[in-house]
């Protein structure tokens, strides 16, 4: 009896001659960004996971191409960072932070509520190709804890219930807005390329600061509180008031 | 008593805080006029004498750090921005760059001028899409207003800045590992020296600053190195992000003098949450060792974080009451310096593997004594061994957390499991009369 010897990775889908021209005048302005061609390669790799949700052997070859490396160099840089993914991923990628602060505020419970509310484990995708589901580290919000991320977009304070209700409104298309973020959720594919450097014009969508962020100033602002001005000599507030 | 003193979060309760029209109605741009007026070197030195330590978690001083850079290099100089916030705990550049990012816009304007760079770059970590976007806009908006590009505003001095971002990796936040992600490579530490400002970017002469730090430099132009040094303590100078999470009533962004205390914050933030104490908190990000309640007191400055044992690092305040296991939430920063470990160093490579083995076994009641000291040990052989200070960051929450609550964690293999209940310690629980567990 002969066991399977593991192949390399699967290649994927083909990058067809369309997309690839596509790709190559959008690589060229990325490439035109820089001082030294190889810097364009983070980038160039959210561009081809702009194409097809993920990095297939098409892609590393494309990137590879367009800045005369080897498919091996970018293959070692590829491996090297969570965002890039070497297999499809769902129309909406649900991050839910498992880091300490997060999971002890409740991402433990809302992660594995999740798990079983999609029948899916860590880094899985729903059997309609719709949500693709990972814990994620530090997301550099946990003045929002716990906190969610669907296609990196914020959605804070979750709680199980609010999240189970995110995902399933995902799944049938119902309208679903980030906390701190544009107006709606773009998919996947339309994030990967704004991360390539292609702005979709939604910058002005959404709130400028959540609630959390402004705790600081709406207290100073009811207390009279200010930094001092220049020039007020010894009246000026240093940040200190009598006791 | 201290107080808050808000500037760089001045202005984030407008709503349209992030365009540049607000920015300017604000006051904004005016210290870059200024600063194009000046002499270069005299920014430099405005820089070092407002006593601006680096915002990032290391505090080296800012002003210090741009002087550095080799007069006699032929070179091209670079400018770039860490905005690779990931910090366990951090959480001040991201609100900053989403509120008002064009501060930042004109604070590397202002620094590029400084140390005559014409390139300037601002690393951001990827899983932040709509801050992504707000840089984006921040750098059109300003090029078209003539910010950014050729001879700005009639200056003579010309500047490109590309927002440039991550694809998810932690330590990326480190200085060289940026560079090297930046140049197109796996995000590994180079050995220092030579240290950027001699050999960075392309090996040229790079200066490498936080956020927050060159946020903070506008405020300075506009208002003197005096008015900056006026706040803070006398050697931690001026204001900064408090960033207060966890378990308190109101979390968020306090923007205060260096040197106010916890407790000070504690009562802006309205106290730990009702019916509960204070267990232990990190001063600055899950790399910095843990307090406990006998710190509150301690001036969150430079000096006497360290004097106490600790680390200012980004002053994120991550508060855990008494309904917390020390040793779960130990064993998960570990195994998050595990999964980020690049593994170029073997004593962070394999020294967070084993320490995750052994305190998962530890938090599931199968550890005995001798893994406390197994863990110490390993520490000994992570602190100080690698490239950079990755590992240094792990041995922290270790080390700290076994000084302290030593008992506690006997108590997981005596008691045969966690005496802790999940539940009690999240966002939902209901609230209960503080008797702990």
């Amino acid at each position: 009896m002969s066991t399977p010897i593991p192949g390399p990775q699967p290649r994927g889908e083909r990058l067809g001659d369309d997309a690839r021209a596509r790709l190559e005048v959008d690589a060229k302005e990325i490439i035109s960004r820089y001082p030294r061609r190889r810097s364009a390669l983070l980038p160039l790799l959210h561009l081809v996971q702009s194409e097809q949700g993920y990095v297939s052997a098409d892609g590393i070859d494309f990137c590879a191409d367009q800045l005369g490396i080897t498919a091996a160099e970018v293959t070692a840089v590829v491996t090297f960072y969570t965002m890039y993914k070497r297999r499809p991923v769902g129309e909406y990628h649900v991050g839910v932070c498992t880091n300490t602060l997060c999971a002890i505020m409740g991402g433990d419970q809302i992660f594995a509520e999740l798990k079983e509310h999609l029948g899916v484990g860590n880094d899985e995708t729903t059997a309609d190709g719709k949500v693709t589901l990972e814990h994620l580290e530090c997301n550099a919000a946990c003045d929002f804890a716990p906190v969610v991320m669907v296609n990196w977009e914020f959605f804070d304070n979750q709680t199980p219930e609010s999240a189970k209700k995110l995902v399933d409104d995902l799944r049938v298309g119902a309208d679903v807005r980030p906390t701190r973020g544009p107006d709606s959720v773009c998919t996947w594919k339309q994030a990967s390329r704004v991360l390539a450097g292609f702005p979709d014009g939604r910058a002005a969508e959404g709130v400028q600061a959540g609630e959390a962020s402004l705790r600081g100033l709406r207290l100073a602002r009811e207390r009279g509180w200010r930094a001092p001005e220049a020039g007020a000599g010894d009246g000026g507030n240093t940040g200190k008031e009598a006791s | 008593m201290t107080t808050l003193t808000p500037v760089l979060s001045k202005h984030w309760d407008q709503a349209d805080s992030f365009a540049l029209e607000t920015y300017r109605r604000n006051g904004g741009y005016e210290a870059l006029r200024k600063a194009l007026r000046m002499a270069p070197d005299d920014i430099v030195e405005m820089v070092k004498a407002s006593g601006l330590r680096g915002r990032g978690g290391a505090g080296f001083p800012t002003g210090m750090k741009w002087g550095f850079l080799p007069k006699d290099n032929p070179n091209p100089r670079y400018l770039v921005v860490n905005a690779d916030e990931s910090e366990p705990g951090t959480c001040k550049d991201i609100p900053l760059m989403l509120a008002n990012p064009q501060v930042l816009i004109e604070g590397v304007i202002i620094a590029s001028y400084a140390i005559n760079c014409n390139q300037a770059f601002i690393y951001v970590r990827g899983e932040v899409l709509h801050v992504v976007r707000r840089l984006q806009h921040a750098v059109a908006e300003a090029r078209a207003a003539g910010l950014i590009g050729e001879n700005i505003l009639g200056s003579g001095f010309d500047l490109d800045i590309v927002v440039h971002t991550g694809a998810g990796a932690y330590i990326c936040g480190e200085e060289t590992a940026l560079l090297d992600s930046l140049e197109g490579y796996r995000g590994q530490p180079r050995l220092k020296p030579p240290f950027p400002a001699v050999a960075g970017l392309y090996a040229s002469p790079t200066v490498v600053n936080n956020v927050e730090s060159i946020a903070s430099v506008p405020g300075i132009v506009a208002e003197g190195a005096e008015w900056f040094s006026g706040m803070g303590t006398e050697k931690s100078k001026g204001f900064g992000f408090f960033s207060l999470s966890g378990h308190v009533v109101r979390p968020g962004q306090y923007e205060a003098p260096l040197g106010i205390t916890l407790r000070e914050l504690l009562d802006m933030a309205g106290g730990i949450r009702p019916g509960h104490r204070l267990k232990f908190w990190t001063p600055g990000g899950s790399s910095t060792p843990i307090f406990t309640d006998e710190h509150l007191d301690v001036p969150l400055d430079f000096e006497s974080v360290g004097a106490a044992g600790s680390m200012l690092g980004t002053r994120a305040l991550q508060i855990f009451d008494e309904t917390t296991c020390v040793v779960r939430a130990t064993l998960r920063w570990i195994e998050f310096y595990a999964h980020e470990s690049c593994g170029k160093c073997t004593p962070c490579r394999e020294g967070n593997y084993w320490m995750v083995q052994v305190l998962d076994r530890l938090e599931h009641g199968k550890g005995t004594e001798a893994d406390l000291d197994k863990l110490l040990d390993i520490c000994d052989n992570l602190l100080g061994r690698s490239f950079c200070a990755l590992g240094d960051g792990a041995a922290s929450p270790v080390m700290s957390s076994i000084k302290y609550f030593r008992e506690e964690y006997i108590e997981h293999f005596t008691g045969g499991g966690c005496p802790f209940d999940p539940a009690r310690a999240t966002l939902w629980a209901e609230p209960t009369g503080g008797k702990g567990r």
